[in-house]
């Protein structure tokens, strides 16, 4: 009966994610109609497209469908779906409602790198990605890595102190980066920007490098749904039920980063996604981690497609950074949801 | 040769960093079938020989075996199909209803995507009505009372269906009523399946009308174990609470009642 609502809940939701597609795809300076948009991601896909002609639409609509908007489309809706997985792995392993993807410290090791790369200039480039996506996501690894082993305690890493080292590691890197923003205050704009977030660069060599990751650590991060129920009830207790925490923990965690870091790497830091979605997501289909994470991934896909189609046509031809645009529905959600735990805390 | 059914213990020692001794070489084999009473004053050890019994902390110096096979040697499923835990602190912010979080009693015994089963249904719904909770199946658990969550995460531990139980507190928050009805369902789970039973308890008197074995701590060490009747004696008790306590022998019965003796300081 409630297995039933969750699915019917995937389906409508899958739905929406194709019709935003297609929809986010018709909007923009050219304008073009739903149905134009249509016709014309049709006709590339196989099969079908022997059936759809293009006739009565500008070729160059066709180009400007097919190799700006869609792979910036399909990229903010992997990174939507990324970021919010990986919200949903994180607020259960560190049984915090509160955590998001960027709480172990990711996106500033990411910034870091990006300043570097902007400051050194470096122009080489691997798999699509830019001298700068590759530094973010060498930047954050490796801080990832640092905060785990320094609040590694023995065998074990509780989850406070992963929090704590994470929120520390994050600050120090903050001001390095602000310090080095003050000595070369030329290259501020294009650092400040990134880290807001942007699909501007989106191509479609980084559509598939980022599917290819979101695929992976997804399905693993998946195999470990139940035990992030039992975890998500107490560490101890999920250990007496026999679940190995600690090795969960650390496949978990590396996992995760890495596929938060991929994300990064070709977006910039985006806020609030994994906070929010996971949060409302919850709230449909109750705590079980099986049920959360595909609609968590599809929602979050929707969520950020359109918070970057608001960011690319508000200020036409102009464009705001999508971590704007994300903060801004997302900032008054986080506050009441505060609220709310704040009364239940009482 | 027959292994031994039984959990040991020896040569357990155990501190945090440079703090005194929690655990203090403790040797003790608890026999299966068992139904042993960890009684001493609070920091005595009690609940961190429980844990280590678990292995939700590893044996450093010292060797725990369980039915002749160390005790870090288990995967942790395996583990979790020996012996279950009903924790001291059952206060979990959690939106699982009761119903989830006693199936996830059963989750040794399931595949990664395994769902519940006929058999688990079954078991989760005996064990609910075991300790009198089914009736809070959809409720959400961070809203029970004190005493229904521990009843809930009881209702976990028996749904395990371990042969071994370790209950650290199992009644602290329960009402008389509830008290009673617990330690007599332990004591059906004890007889009936054979189930071996351990438990920490406050409660003089119910350890000495429910437990087959005292197991006495005090300042980290086993100060002295066996026979209830043997073990809960006056002088014991005045020596591990340091203070007076009174007898009062239940008249047809052979059973004697212990309080502390608060007219008569000392």
């Amino acid at each position: 009966m409630k297995k039933r609502k969750v699915m019917i809940s995937n389906i409508i939701m899958c739905f929406i994610l194709i019709a935003s597609i297609i929809m986010a795809a018709s909007i923009g300076s050219a304008s073009l109609t739903v149905r134009g948009s249509l016709q014309i991601i049709l006709s590339r896909v196989p099969i079908v497209r022997h059936f759809i002609s293009l006739e009565g639409i500008k070729p160059t609509f066709e180009i400007i469908v097919w190799n700006i908007r869609i792979p910036r489309i399909l990229l903010a809706g992997l990174c939507g779906a990324s970021l919010s997985l990986v919200g949903v792995c994180f607020q259960g392993l560190f049984r915090n409602p509160l955590a998001d993807p960027q709480i172990i410290g990711v996106s500033s090791g990411a910034a870091l790198g990006a300043t570097l790369a902007v400051l050194s200039g470096v122009s080489v480039s691997f798999a699509g990605l830019s001298g700068i996506g590759l530094f973010a996501f060498l930047g954050a690894i490796v801080t990832v890595v640092l905060v785990y082993r320094i609040s590694c305690t023995g065998n074990r890493a509780p989850v406070v102190h992963i929090i704590l080292t994470g929120t520390a590691v994050s600050s120090m890197l903050s001001a390095v980066i602000s310090l080095l923003l003050c000595m070369r205050r030329e290259d501020l704009e294009k650092i400040y920007m990134w880290t807001l977030g942007s699909f501007s660069g989106a191509t479609m060599n980084k559509v598939i490098f980022l599917l290819i990751f979101l695929v992976i650590c997804g399905v693993i991060i998946f195999i470990f749904a139940k035990d992030l129920d039992m975890i998500l009830t107490g560490e101890e207790a999920a250990m007496s039920l026999g679940v190995d925490t600690v090795m969960v923990k650390k496949i978990l965690i590396v996992v995760a980063s890495v596929l938060v870091a991929v994300s990064v790497s070709v977006s910039g830091t985006i806020g609030f996604v994994g906070l929010i979605i996971p949060h409302i997501v919850r709230l449909i289909c109750g705590p079980k981690h099986r049920k959360l994470m595909p609609l968590a991934a599809l929602t979050g896909a929707v969520f950020l497609i359109w918070c970057d189609t608001i960011a690319r046509t508000i200020r036409s031809p102009g464009e705001i950074p999508v971590g704007v645009v994300t903060a801004l529905c997302g900032a008054p959600y986080f506050l009441y949801l505060l609220n709310r735990s704040k009364k239940k805390v009482v | 040769m027959k292994s031994k059914l039984e959990l040991h213990v020896e040569d357990l020692s155990w501190k945090v960093e440079n703090e005194k001794l929690i655990l203090d070489e403790i040797t003790m084999t608890f026999l299966k079938g068992g139904f042993y009473g960890i009684l001493g004053p609070n920091g005595s050890g009690k609940t961190s020989l429980m844990r280590h019994l678990l292995r939700l902390i590893e044996a450093k110096s010292g060797r725990i075996s369980l039915n002749d096979k160390k005790l870090n040697t288990y995967k942790r499923k395996e583990l979790a199909q020996n012996i279950a835990l009903v924790p001291q602190n059952t206060n979990i912010d959690t939106n699982f209803t009761a119903y989830d979080i006693v199936m996830m009693g059963r989750a040794p015994y399931q595949k990664r995507f395994e769902e519940s089963n006929s058999n688990d249904q079954r078991i989760v719904k005996e064990a609910m009505e075991m300790t009198n909770c089914y009736h809070l199946k959809d409720e959400i658990y961070s809203n029970l009372s004190g005493g229904e969550a521990q009843r809930v995460i009881t209702a976990r531990a028996i749904a395990q269906q371990t042969p071994w139980l370790v209950l650290d507190e199992p009644i602290s928050h329960l009402d008389i009523r509830y008290q009673i009805e617990l330690m007599e369902h332990l004591k059906q789970l004890n007889a009936e399946r054979g189930v071996s039973v351990l438990a920490v308890l406050h409660d003089i008197n119910i350890a000495a009308s429910y437990c087959k074995q005292i197991v006495l701590m005090k300042n980290s060490k086993i100060v002295a174990y066996g026979p209830t009747e043997e073990i809960l004696t006056k002088e014991n008790l005045e020596e591990v609470f340091e203070m007076r306590f009174m007898e009062i022998e239940q008249p047809g019965l052979q059973k004697t009642l212990f309080f502390a003796d608060i007219h008569n300081k000392n």
